[in-house]
């Protein structure tokens, strides 16, 4: 009962907020340098990790569906399974998942400490509204860099089950015939869906996070704790947010 | 009378001082009682130093003033303007200096201070520029500008705090211990920009201090609070000799050594 209420209130608390910072929407061309600052934090330093876990679950997805498929002589599928997989669900859920523990970590612990140390009750009583300068950039940057973390992500994985479908001796497939296999039954529409899930993902997260950290009370013990929660909270949103989504873009 | 007449010191625009109301305001955290029914009025321009050991609710109060703290019971006002209601500090511009300071770590001192004019569109950077300058040279600043306040020591982030709250050009100024940390120079020089806005510009002022010399020497009026109480509304000479024994004892402290509090100090 009490879990309920605790999560009716930070349901209810990052509403207002995301309401909030769309009150200021207007604001966004005067705050570029901020926004542009918060796409290089929220997308180029999370290439890296995105880069080498997508390669790497390319990699094992092209493995075991070599090994599984091999029973069913249905090999030359792979290039298939594997790009649909990676576009439709893995890519998206595998670029929200770093976003929430490299992006949105640093960002609550951020939010959090200016709220402890009262830098949030400054920014209040100087009439300059937190949703406006600390969280809309922050949505507006996750906006923008979620599809290409996505796209990217998507080519990577494509590519390390290419890797593994060349160099694996049981499987061994040419490149050209795995990736003639993948293009040949996506539809534009796979990609399109596994874009928009990872839009929303990563939107949702950033708005967790945001939310989690100014709602900090306390002192600063209090920071840590704002961030596993944040990390938590996203974590569970991303899989439940991903099946209904999923359902409700089939 | 009519009240005195605030003038911007930038756009030169006039509008009458602001007026401060308390009445009634009583603060509960859970059991316990922060502000028992405390009321008085700051007038316009007038200068009010608020008093009271440590505890007995002066940020609190303050807290109160921005609308950072909403009231148990009673309210504040501002000009008639309710101080919880958000559209308050949009009309009224109010600055508080912070008892901590409460700077933006992450940005320079000289973006502390801009941060302000630039959001509110002051004006283009240079005119921005030469009112920051001139904030951080009166506080002796001007060589720190492009530190970050992890830099500082606890005296300079008081003084980025107060130079903070200068650049805003507010109606209604508030200091939470602004000389705590200060040298007895840079003190004086806090008197001295509190007695100027006042003079100049008719700014509203409270002070929150435990500074004797500095309530006597630059107060209209002075309050004290002990335990949430107001024990004391009045001019500052009146504190010379004060009658409650209580204020006796808050300014003339006897520390009596034979006391049982202190049994387990002495060797
Ligand atoms: N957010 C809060 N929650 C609970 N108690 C508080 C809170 N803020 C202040 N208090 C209590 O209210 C009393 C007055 O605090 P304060 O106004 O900060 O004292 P001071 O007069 O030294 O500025 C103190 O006993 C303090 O512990
Ligand atoms: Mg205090």
């Amino acid at each position: 009962m009490k879990q309920l209420t605790h999560f009716l209130q930070g349901f209810g608390s990052a509403v207002q907020l995301l309401l909030q910072s769309a009150r200021f929407i207007g604001t966004l061309p005067r705050q570029r340098a901020r926004f542009i600052d918060q796409c290089y934090l929220i997308g180029y330093t999370t290439l890296p990790i995105v880069a080498i876990l997508c390669f790497f679950m390319g990699s094992v997805l092209a493995l075991q569906s070599g090994y599984s498929m091999e029973n069913f002589g249905a090999k030359q599928f792979i290039g298939s399974l594997v790009g649909l997989s990676f576009a439709r669900e893995l890519g998206p859920v595998i670029v929200a998942i770093l976003v929430a523990g490299r992006v949105g970590s640093a960002i609550t612990a951020e939010l959090a400490s200016m709220k402890v140390y009262q830098e949030v009750d400054a920014l209040v009583t100087m009439n300059i509204p937190p949703a406006r300068i600390l969280v809309l950039p922050r949505l507006a940057a996750v906006l923008v860099m979620m599809p290409v973390l996505a796209i990217i992500g998507n080519l990577i994985g494509w590519f390390g089950g290419a890797v593994v479908c060349k160099y694996v001796e049981s499987i061994a497939i040419e490149p050209e015939a795995y990736f003639s296999a993948l293009r040949r039954y996506m539809k534009f529409q796979d990609v399109g869906t596994g874009l928009i899930k990872a839009e929303i993902f990563g939107f949702v997260v950033v708005l967790i996070c945001c939310s989690i950290g100014l709602n900090t009370r306390g002192g600063p013990r209090e920071i840590g704790a704002s961030v596993t929660k944040a990390v938590v909270v996203s974590l569970i949103s991303i899989l439940v947010l991903d099946y209904f989504v999923t359902k409700a873009l089939m | 009378m009519n009240p005195p007449i605030h003038r911007n010191p930038i756009t030169a625009v006039e509008s009458p001082a602001v007026g401060v109301t308390i009445d009634g305001l009583t603060k509960n955290f859970g059991p316990f009682q922060a502000l028992k029914n405390v009321s008085f009025a700051v007038e316009p321009g007038e200068i009010f130093v608020l008093m009271g050991p440590s505890g007995s609710g002066k940020s609190v109060l303050l807290k109160h003033i921005v609308g950072l703290e909403a009231a148990t019971a009673g309210r504040v006002l501002i000009n008639d303007q309710d101080a919880a209601a958000a559209h308050t500090l949009e009309r009224i511009r109010i600055a508080l200096v912070f008892q901590a300071g409460a700077l933006f770590n992450s940005l320079s001192v000289y973006d502390n201070l801009a941060l302000y004019p630039r959001e509110h569109r002051f004006g283009d950077e240079a005119t921005i520029r030469d009112k920051v300058m001139r904030a951080l040279q009166i506080l002796s600043l001007e060589n720190s500008a492009q530190k970050f306040p992890s830099e500082l020591s606890g005296g300079m982030r008081k003084r980025v705090a107060i130079a903070r709250a200068l650049v805003m050009e507010p109606q209604l100024m508030l200091y939470d211990e602004p000389t705590s940390e200060l040298d007895p120079v840079m003190s004086a020089t806090i008197s001295e920009i509190i007695a100027t806005l006042k003079d100049e510009y008719h700014v509203t002022t409270i002070v929150v201090s435990h500074d004797r010399e500095l309530a006597l020497g630059i107060a209209d009026r002075v309050g004290i609070l002990m335990g949430g109480e107001l024990v004391f509304l009045g001019p500052p000479a009146s504190l010379r000799q004060p009658a409650d024994p209580r204020i006796a004892d808050f300014f003339h402290p006897r520390i009596d050594l034979k006391n049982p509090r202190f049994k387990n100090l002495e060797t």
